[in-house]
């Protein structure tokens, strides 16, 4: 409760908070662009190509304003993209591994860059790492409004280009047809989630940067099949995902939040493919074993029915001919007694009237194909 | 013991043990798989560092980390198996949320050991000959040792089931039909993937691995349509890099991990604009050449069906083609001897009359 009241009295929190959330937002919704087009990775790919852009930016402008060094970021993950692009039309190479060129070239080139800074001994480089593992507790309120410059930009441009990008996501052939410029839309999305990696540099760093493309995207496509309703629901998500991981990191001390964040999002995502309604594991394994049952059941009344029209209906011919153990035989005539389709007679057993309707139900569904009613 | 000799030989056996088995996991679009399994490998350390508490020896850690990389990978196939998540979805939703841990990890308990981020970035391959160990009553690099059997056991592995490899990489159906267990198989190379990615993280960091894993392989493949030859090109282009990298990195004072990515990077960046068989450049001349060729063989036809010279105008306005492109294509008939000048036109020769009794571009 008490981290509750810091966030409007704590200058820091309110800060931390406010950009972690902000990032869940741009992010949530870009990154379900970004699946939905199967470029789940381009963001670890953008993340790791912005390194080199930062030092670049750094050394030729000496500056550590974030906002130059985050253009110099976005500007080398956006050349990276259209590199991975330039190799996938001209070459026979896999994309994964076009894009794990581009991803662990530009970051050495980062690496050595960044090397190259520290060791010069004039430039005063602490801070530029922070880029790498993030470090939100740094965001100060001028970022917060960096952030939301960004964000807004690229939020405008998705709420105006809604209908023309929804169409390329999801039929890119038509649209061409409609004569929409395919390539730019495509290229322009790619631009707006360069914006969305920008924020989250500062956030939760270019290692983890993936996932808050990916997570928030991933956990909303369970709950929903509409896109607009996905969109919401990953902003939703990354920004409850930033919130309480910053929330959580401010609990106690030496609590990292960039991490904390991508394990919250990692939670939410987890409960999403477990527990969303008709797309939840559980529910899936919950609607196999149903099945499983009632085919059980059926197979078993129709070899009862088999054997109560041709022959006699016994514990012992039933078993004979489901080739299976008198117990267990015994075990599944009271399952069949259990719904009453079964009752004793001299003889042995036989079909009730309702067993019998349902047993010729179901031999005709067979003969015709259709599916059964539940039983 | 030469400080150069033993940071060059170390850097050669990390790229030649990547290479070895890069090539694989790029010919069966694997490639980031690579990168999910090199970041896994830091909370297997941090794992293993908590359950031997403490210590820092290498069996455990390589055991903990090679462990780390398995659970990656067997994750990533569960999630995609689900089939709710695609499966490149499922790297990176899989590898930040493991990093994560390990990061989480080492901030709660280990603040003020030595497991420092650096060292997960760019690797400490400049340490590599201060810990050394005794074999044979001779003190050599630990790196030696330790990245010595790596490579023998990847280059074992490939050459001992080289042909089953070959099947399942090229065509896991037949190789399912005809027994190879390509489950088995894949688990076996991941497994080696895990262990490269261990013995190299000392040297190069967990990010920068991708980079030897990859890198060399994606340029072998743009050089070469066989696999021999390009598990061959592979291992030469890592053991290039690793030169020119360390020689770089020494000379501008730069991380030598890093370095050696970038100039890795640039051989790619060679080879997609040269390469023989598909660069960007070479597809390029090619393309204009056959143009040319194209070009010269109509104007050799166009000309051999008039007894007098044609003169140019002619010519443009019947092909509608730009003085230029003409003079091109005049000029490649000329070289190759098809055409001669006669007065104020071109006439065939008798070797340009004999070519089109031969070849047609018109289809005659």
């Amino acid at each position: 409760m008490e981290v509750f009241i810091h966030i409007f009295t704590d200058y820091t929190l309110r800060n931390v908070v406010l950009g972690a959330a902000l990032l869940g937002v741009i992010g949530g919704v870009l990154g379900a662009f970004a699946m939905l087009r199967r470029q789940s990775l381009l963001g670890e790919v953008l993340a790791h190509a912005a390194l080199p852009g930062i030092a670049l930016a750094f050394i030729l402008t000496g500056v550590k304003l974030p906002l130059v060094l985050l253009l110099g970021g976005g500007l080398a993950g956006w050349l990276a993209s259209l590199l991975v692009l330039a190799v996938l039309r001209n070459t026979r190479l896999p994309e994964d591994s076009a894009l794990g060129v581009m991803l662990s070239s530009f970051f050495g080139f980062g690496i050595v860059l960044l090397t190259f800074i520290q060791h010069r001994e004039d430039a005063d480089q602490a801070g530029l790492d922070r880029f790498i593992f993030g470090q939100a507790s740094a965001i100060v309120t001028s970022d917060v409004l960096n952030f939301i410059v960004l964000g807004s930009i690229a939020l405008l441009l998705v709420g105006l280009l809604y209908k023309e990008f929804k169409l390329v996501t999801f039929d890119p052939d038509y649209a061409t047809s409609l004569g929409l410029p395919v390539r730019s839309l495509g290229t322009l999305l790619t631009s707006l989630t360069v914006l969305a990696v920008m924020v989250g540099l500062q956030t939760v760093g270019v290692v983890l940067m993936a996932a808050m493309l990916i997570a928030p995207a991933a956990a909303a496509r369970q709950w929903t099949d509409r896109l607009a309703a996905m969109l919401w629901l990953s902003a939703g998500f990354g920004a409850l995902a930033g919130l309480s991981g910053a929330l959580i990191s401010a609990s106690r001390e030496n609590l990292p939040t960039g991490p904390l964040i991508i394990l919250s999002v990692s939670v939410i995502l987890l409960v999403s493919l477990f527990l969303a309604p008709l797309r939840g594991l559980v529910w899936d394994w919950v609607r196999s074993r149903q099945n499983r049952r009632r085919v059980h059941l059926e197979r078993l009344l129709l070899d009862a029915h088999v054997l109560h029209n041709h022959d006699v209906l016994t514990l012992e011919t039933l078993a004979l001919r489901r080739r299976e153990s008198l117990a267990l035989t015994r075990q599944h005539l009271e399952e069949l007694r259990a719904r009453g389709w079964v009752q004793p007679s001299k003889e042995g057993f036989a079909l009730t009237p309702v067993g019998d309707q349902k047993s010729h139900e179901l031999e005709q569904a067979m003969r015709v194909g259709l599916p059964t009613k539940h039983p | 013991m030469n400080v150069d000799l033993v940071i060059i030989l170390t850097a050669i056996l990390v790229s030649t043990a990547s290479a070895l088995v890069g090539t694989f996991l790029v010919l069966r679009r694997m490639a980031l798989m690579s990168d999910a399994i090199s970041h896994a490998v830091f909370p297997g350390i941090v794992l293993a560092f908590w359950l031997t508490s403490g210590d820092r020896a290498s069996l455990p850690m390589l055991l903990g980390a090679a462990t780390a990389g398995l659970a990656t990978v067997t994750l990533v196939e569960w999630l995609s198996r689900t089939g709710k998540v695609r499966n490149d979805a499922a790297i990176g939703i899989v590898f930040p949320a493991l990093f994560s841990l390990g990061v989480l990890a080492v901030s709660l308990y280990y603040r003020d050991v030595h497991l420092d981020m650096d060292a997960v970035l760019y690797g400490e391959i400049a340490f590599a000959p201060f810990e050394t160990t005794t074999l044979w009553g001779r003190e050599i690099p630990e790196s030696w040792v330790v990245l010595g059997l790596l490579t023998l056991l990847n280059l074992g592995f490939i050459l001992l089931f080289y042909k089953e490899l070959k099947l399942s990489t090229f065509d896991p159906g037949l190789a399912a039909a005809l027994g190879f267990a390509p489950g088995v198989l894949h688990y076996a190379l991941m497994s080696l993937v895990s262990f490269t990615a261990v013995g190299a993280f000392q040297s190069v960091g967990a990010i920068l691995i991708v980079a030897f894993l990859i890198i060399p392989p994606a340029t072998a493949y743009l050089l070469t349509q066989r696999l021999p030859i390009m598990i061959g090109l592979a291992v030469g282009v890592g053991i290039v890099s690793s030169l020119a990298g360390y020689g770089l990195a020494i000379w501008l004072d730069a991380s030598i991990a890093g370095m050696m990515a970038t100039v890795a990077g640039l051989c790619f960046a060679l080879a997609f604009l040269f390469s023989p068989l598909e660069g960007l450049l070479t597809s390029r001349v090619r393309r204009q050449r056959q143009r040319l060729e194209v070009a010269a063989r109509l104007l050799l036809a166009h000309l051999a069906h008039h007894d007098r010279p044609v003169p140019e105008q002619e010519i443009l306005a019947e092909f509608g083609w730009n003085p230029r492109f003409l003079r091109q294509a005049r000029e490649k008939a000329l070289q190759a001897g098809w055409l001669e000048v006669f007065g104020e036109g071109l006439r065939p020769t008798s070797r340009g009359l004999a070519i089109r009794q031969t070849t047609s571009v018109l289809g005659k």
